[in-house]
């Protein structure tokens, strides 16, 4: 529970605030900032929560702006951090742009969110759509009293009743990022695909849906193994329309879904895979006046298959100037606020590979500083394909008569951690041909 | 407000906008008001205008003159009284919204008279038609119990607020649960009529201290909850979650299924969710000895654990704290999963950090090559402190896995090779760990150390090269010549580093005395003479006197075999760590420190000894109270111990060395130390005041033990020899600081401990 939640600018004043229990009194939160530079000052790690005179800290960080949460009891930290998560988001939702213009424009519907999200000092509904069903940026004139939604205290908490459409349509896209991280020998040393099945639902009523994958635990558990080929999810995580222990029962993925967009499930694969998109490169650094860098990169999915909007991100030192490219395919651009070079490659054909060739100059003054040894990353998206191979088998909507196959598409793309440190120094200069 | 209005200036304008005839301009008025406070400007000069414009059909406006008057009701606690009326009407209002507001904002003014008038439409908005408004005015039940607890007891809203258990609606459940923890809380810390017996449930309530039966569920109240939790939102799940964990079980079947029951909630997209349900089962689980249903259960939680760590980072850095205290307790449940804590390169450091902790917590010799090679890279990053730790952890990792030292030594051999100079030093660091850990195994890399000499610059590294040579003195030729470099600077150099020269010295004196003569003449004269710290000089004169009268004892008592190190599993006694699993997801297992070391002081610090007093079986406390003085006898033991230890050890290190330094230097150990380990356990003298009879002689005589036994004088010397160790060693457990290493003795005395209570162990270590 929070006593208190501030959002606060970069330099620590408080742009809005709200308490909700009387025992941390609003001034502390003017010693936030200067308590987080002190324990900097002092090299000890700043962490999302501490504890300064018997009052708790707890925050997180968007863009420029700290999202602030104090207590004086023991509180439970993982509500309170997840709480100001879901804070920032409902936020981003109502405003697009979370940022100190945005809330000094909105302060008044801000005030009502904060009053709507969190009551005492436990949080309450945090669901984005719901609240801006009765808190919306048009101040209600006389005729019409917003009403509390029955949503926000039903047992369906996310859907409102009495939706219609004309015409009833779902899609379904799943996606799955694909995580790994390539040591400098080629090796992947950890791998995982993280899934999601993402909704789009246009339904009138109050549908009753049921989605069917090929899961291996539900095949096995109802004995239809051998048809098909079956995937292991091994963590699944629903969104809160779905019945977890209906799943945990028989495996069924039932749910009434919320209108529109929403994140169905979530799952995770630690299955081994291999660089859909490998790159290596290598580098000859001439200290004090160039360095040249020759990058490969290869597609290693099937044939029929293409990954598009390819981008790699090579690192350079901070300090290289007038950059010189020639790329086989595609378009390379310098991006020194990254420190890195980025080839941009429109579409790649599976099993097809392609190279191309950098040249930096560097300052005669040697930079004191050690390199920094980033890795390269690489982002793309093949669609049409799954890595894990999961499938929808169907969606079956209850309660109407007969069903409907769904709009599906599947993609694979890159997750937030696709590395390679392929990045070897080249032995002899006799690999890389002059520019 | 005394003085008559500046008849201009901003608030003058906006006064006149808000008696405004025109709606519009006053609604704007409202907004300016807001807006001005927002930015920290006073306001309460207003009060009254702001008040005339309560009564509006335009809710926005409402809103906000509700939140005026949240925030100046307390400076305005004569004028509150204007708006009772506009209150009670609103919570009649036709709409629920409005109802609902009105009375969540009500229960929240700091005004007595207010209070008065509160009680009748907070009893009707308890039972109101809708559950919006009823999961509303369940909370404002522990609003006003925080403001007035006599009001909610003798309209026995606590009872009310006890039936909406029984809710159709489950947000109204949740919400109920919620509250009635809150005011369980807040209860505690209620002055309390002398307690004729310390048991809940026989205790006759006082006037303003609610019936405590209230709080006990029952098996009924079980099942509905049970239910509730399948059916309410996110935030209500936890509540309910953090209700069933105060929960005990009538047996081992209820166990059973109120973890079947909870499992499911491991597919909770919400992070505080998992963690609710992983603390529910880590509590119940106890009870539970169906070995299947155990095995499920760990099985099934390491998923979840996994998945938390791709949330974000602040979320990350939480499940990670929690994952390191579950590791602890149960090691085996995510021994496969060691590559998801590698280092992510955009991680923040307090990620990385956490992570790294756990993957030498995961390294077993399956996976220690992959572990190894990981660290390397690690060890050329930029951030110097994380390069410093993930150094740390290769040592941590030789010291840990017996066959995968010899492969440590080269990483770390390799790393020197780098010479990048913060690397270099702390391998040197972790080098002597490993010498201590595996004596005369590698002597073979000594000459790569010593030829780094002149690269350390940092106290630690040096004292840790020369602790080095002074212990290879005998196969090191030029010992002397390399010591006799330090002597030269001895005056410039602080304090651990002269204590390390002076003991160095000493040593090789000791093992080649024909040709060390001289130097050690030297280091002597120069430690009493020219050295300001009373630690250096006393330690000189003590080796003086030991080298003048008895070679011999001072070789037995300078040159004494020491006892080897091992890396501890756990960071926090056992009895705390079982604590602090029981508080998964708060604050407390985030710090890995009990709840009563960081929340308030004084008053606070004498709810949380009550709460104590008033566990329910007498025994149990008892037992506990026990556990806690063992755990105190272990920081006391590893106090002795350490400075026992030739060694510093491979955790950070805890306490600042001055203060260290002279808490050993003042004769081993003091009433400083003990004070400290009291400071750092403050269950343990909290407890001792409660039972004292059997628990007070124990830590009384403690601090005599180490000087008025034989093998105590031996302890003394050692002590004052190498107080330097005090340096990283001297952190007690509870801090889940002091952890680098463990001596085989304490391990020793640690068992008679747990076997024979407090005295025993007293007695055993004589």
């Amino acid at each position: 529970m929070a006593s208190l939640v501030a959002i606060l600018d970069v330099k620590g004043k408080s742009l809005i605030q709200r308490s909700y229990r009387d025992d941390v009194p609003p001034s502390y939160i003017e010693r936030f900032l200067p308590l987080v530079l002190e324990m900097e000052e002092e090299n000890v790690q700043v962490t999302p929560c501490f504890s300064d005179e018997g009052i708790n800290y707890m925050h997180i960080r968007h863009n420029n702006l700290y999202l602030l949460a104090l207590s004086k009891r023991n509180t439970n930290a993982a509500e309170i951090i997840f709480f100001l998560h879901r804070l920032c988001s409902v936020l981003t939702e109502y405003f697009k742009e979370l940022e100190e213009e945005s809330i000094r424009d909105n302060f008044v519907i801000i005030y009502e969110l904060l009053d709507e999200m969190m009551d005492f000092g436990f949080p309450q509904t945090t669901e984005s759509k719901i609240l801006q069903e009765y808190i919306t940026q048009e101040s209600h004139k006389l005729e019409v009293q917003a009403r509390p939604p029955m949503a926000v205290t039903n047992a369906v908490s996310w859907r409102s009743e009495g939706i219609r459409y004309r015409k009833n349509e779902v899609f379904l896209d799943v996606v799955e990022s694909i995580n790994l991280l390539v040591n400098a020998s080629g090796n992947v040393v950890r791998s995982e695909i993280l899934g999601a099945v993402k909704m789009k639902c246009y339904l009138s009523g109050m549908p009753e849906l049921r989605l069917g994958l090929n899961d291996k635990v539900m095949f096995e558990a109802t004995g239809r193994g051998a048809r098909g080929k079956s995937i292991e999810m091994e963590d699944v995580k629903f969104h809160q329309c779905v019945r977890l222990s209906r799943f945990e029962n028989d495996r069924t993925i039932s749910f009434i879904p919320p209108d529109g967009e929403f994140e169905l499930m979530s799952y995770r694969l630690s299955q081994s895979v291999k660089p859909l998109v490998y790159v290596e490169a290598s580098v000859e650094s001439h200290r004090g006046s160039r360095v040249e860098y020759m990058v490969k990169v290869r597609g290693q999915f099937k044939r029929r298959s293409t990954a598009n909007n390819v981008e790699i991100y090579v690192p350079v030192p901070d300090d290289a100037d007038s950059p010189k490219f020639r790329a086989s395919v595609g378009s390379v651009v310098y991006a020194p606020e990254k420190s890195a070079f980025v080839w941009k490659i429109k579409q790649l054909g599976g099993g097809r590979d392609y190279m191309m060739r950098a040249h930096f100059g560097l300052p005669s003054v040697r930079n004191e500083e050690i390199d920094k040894r980033a890795p390269i990353s690489v982002k793309f998206e093949i669609p049409y394909f799954t890595v894990s191979g999961i499938q929808v088998r169907y969606l079956k909507i209850v309660e109407k008569s007969g069903y409907q196959m769904p709009w599906v598409r599947y993609l694979s793309v890159n997750g937030d951690d696709y590395i390679l440190r392929t990045i070897t120094d080249a032995k002899s200069s006799s690999m890389i041909a002059p520019l | 407000m005394a003085m008559a209005p500046p008849r201009k200036g901003e608030n003058y304008e906006l006064r006149q906008q808000l008696n405004s005839e025109y709606r519009d301009k006053r609604a704007d008025a409202i907004k300016r008001v807001i807006a001005n406070h927002t930015i920290g400007k006073d306001c309460s000069g207003l009060f009254p205008d702001v008040v005339k414009n309560m009564q509006t059909d335009d809710l926005e406006q409402k809103k906000l003159v509700y939140l005026y008057l949240m925030n100046y009701a307390k400076t305005q606690p004569e004028l509150v009284i204007l708006a009772v009326n506009t209150f009670v009407k609103d919570t009649a209002d036709p709409n629920p919204l409005v109802r609902a507001l009105a009375i969540r904002t009500m229960s929240v003014l700091r005004a007595e008279k207010i209070l008065d008038y509160l009680a009748s439409p907070l009893s009707r908005c308890l039972k109101d038609e809708n559950p919006y408004v009823r999961k509303t005015a369940a909370l404002c039940v522990a609003k006003v119990f925080d403001l007035k607890p006599e009001l909610c007891v003798e309209y026995g809203f606590v009872e009310t607020l006890r039936d909406l258990i029984g809710d159709g609606n489950p947000m109204v459940v949740a919400n109920a649960v919620a509250a009635l923890a809150d005011i369980y809380e807040a209860s505690l810390a209620l002055p309390t009529t002398p307690p004729a017996s310390p048991g809940r449930s026989s205790t006759p309530p006082p006037s303003s201290k609610p019936n405590p039966e209230l709080f006990i569920i029952d098996p009924p109240t079980l099942t509905k909850l049970l239910v509730a939790l399948n059916e309410c939102s996110e935030w209500g799940r936890i509540a309910i979650l953090n209700t069933l964990a105060r929960y005990r079980a009538v047996d081992e079947k209820e166990s059973e299924h109120i973890c079947e029951r909870v499992m499911p909630q491991f597919q909770h997209v919400n992070a505080a969710v998992v963690l609710g349900a992983v603390k529910v089962i880590m509590i119940h689980m106890k009870a539970v000895t169906r070995e299947d249903l155990i095995k499920s259960l760990t099985r099934k939680m390491a998923p979840p654990l996994v998945t938390l760590i791709s949330s974000p980072p602040e979320v990350q850095w939480v499940a990670l704290r929690n994952i390191n205290l579950l590791l602890q307790k149960r090691p085996d449940i995510l021994a496969n999963e060691m590559r998801v804590f590698f280092c992510k390169y955009n991680d923040p450091p307090y990620v990385k950090v956490e992570k790294l902790d756990i993957m030498v917590r995961l390294a077993s010799e399956k996976n220690v090559d992959t572990l190894l090679g990981e660290l390397k890279e690690y060890a050329s990053e930029v951030d110097v402190d994380f390069v410093r730790k993930a150094v740390r952890a290769v040592g941590q990792v030789a010291i840990k896995i017996d066959e995968a030292a010899e492969r440590c030594v080269g990483v770390l051999m390799d790393l020197i090779e780098t010479r990048v100079s913060y690397v270099v030093q702390e391998a040197v660091i972790v080098i002597k760990d490993i010498f201590r850990k595996y004596p005369h195994s590698y002597e073979g890399i000594i000459p790569t150390l010593c030829s780094n000499l002149e690269e350390l610059d940092e106290p630690e590294a040096k004292a840790s090269l020369i602790w080095i040579i002074g212990e290879y003195a005998e196969k090191i030729e030029n010992a002397d010549e390399l010591l006799g470099t330090f002597l030269e600077s001895f005056k410039e150099e602080s304090y651990p580093v002269q204590l390390q020269t002076l003991t160095a010295i000493v040593k090789l004196f000791l093992k080649k005395p024909d040709e060390s003569q001289t130097i050690v003449q030297k280091v002597l004269q120069a430690a009493t003479k020219d050295c300001d710290s009373a630690d250096v000089r006393d330690r000189a004169y003590i080796y003086w006197r030991l080298l003048s009268s008895d070679p011999a004892a001072a070789k037995s008592v300078v040159l004494a075999v020491r006892p080897p190190i091992s890396l501890p599993q756990t960071t926090v006694a056992p009895a705390i760590l079982e604590e602090l699993l029981a508080e998964v997801s708060s604050l407390a297992s985030v710090y890995h420190k009990p709840a009563a070391t960081f929340i308030g002081k004084g008053r606070l610090g004498a709810e949380e000894m009550q709460r104590r007093a008033l566990e329910p079986e007498e025994e149990n406390a008892r037992e506990k109270a026990l556990q806690t003085v063992v755990a105190g006898q272990q920081a006391e033991n590893l106090l002795d111990f350490d400075a026992d230890d030739d060694q510093p050890q491979s955790s950070s290190s805890g306490i600042d060395g001055s203060q260290s330094l002279s808490m050993l230097g003042n004769g081993g150990i003091s009433s400083t130390t003990i004070s400290n380990v009291a400071k750092s356990t403050n269950p343990l003298d909290e407890l001792m005041d409660l039972f004292s009879t059997a628990s007070m002689a124990a830590p009384a005589t403690m601090p005599v033990a180490p000087v008025s036994t034989v093998s105590g004088i031996q302890g003394l010397q050692d002590d004052r020899s190498d107080a330097f160790a005090g340096l990283t060693g001297l952190s007690s457990p509870p801090q889940g600081l002091g952890s680098g290493v463990t001596s085989p003795v304490q391990g020793q005395s640690q068992q008679k401990a747990g076997g024979g209570g407090a005295q025993d162990d007293l007695l055993g270590l004589f």
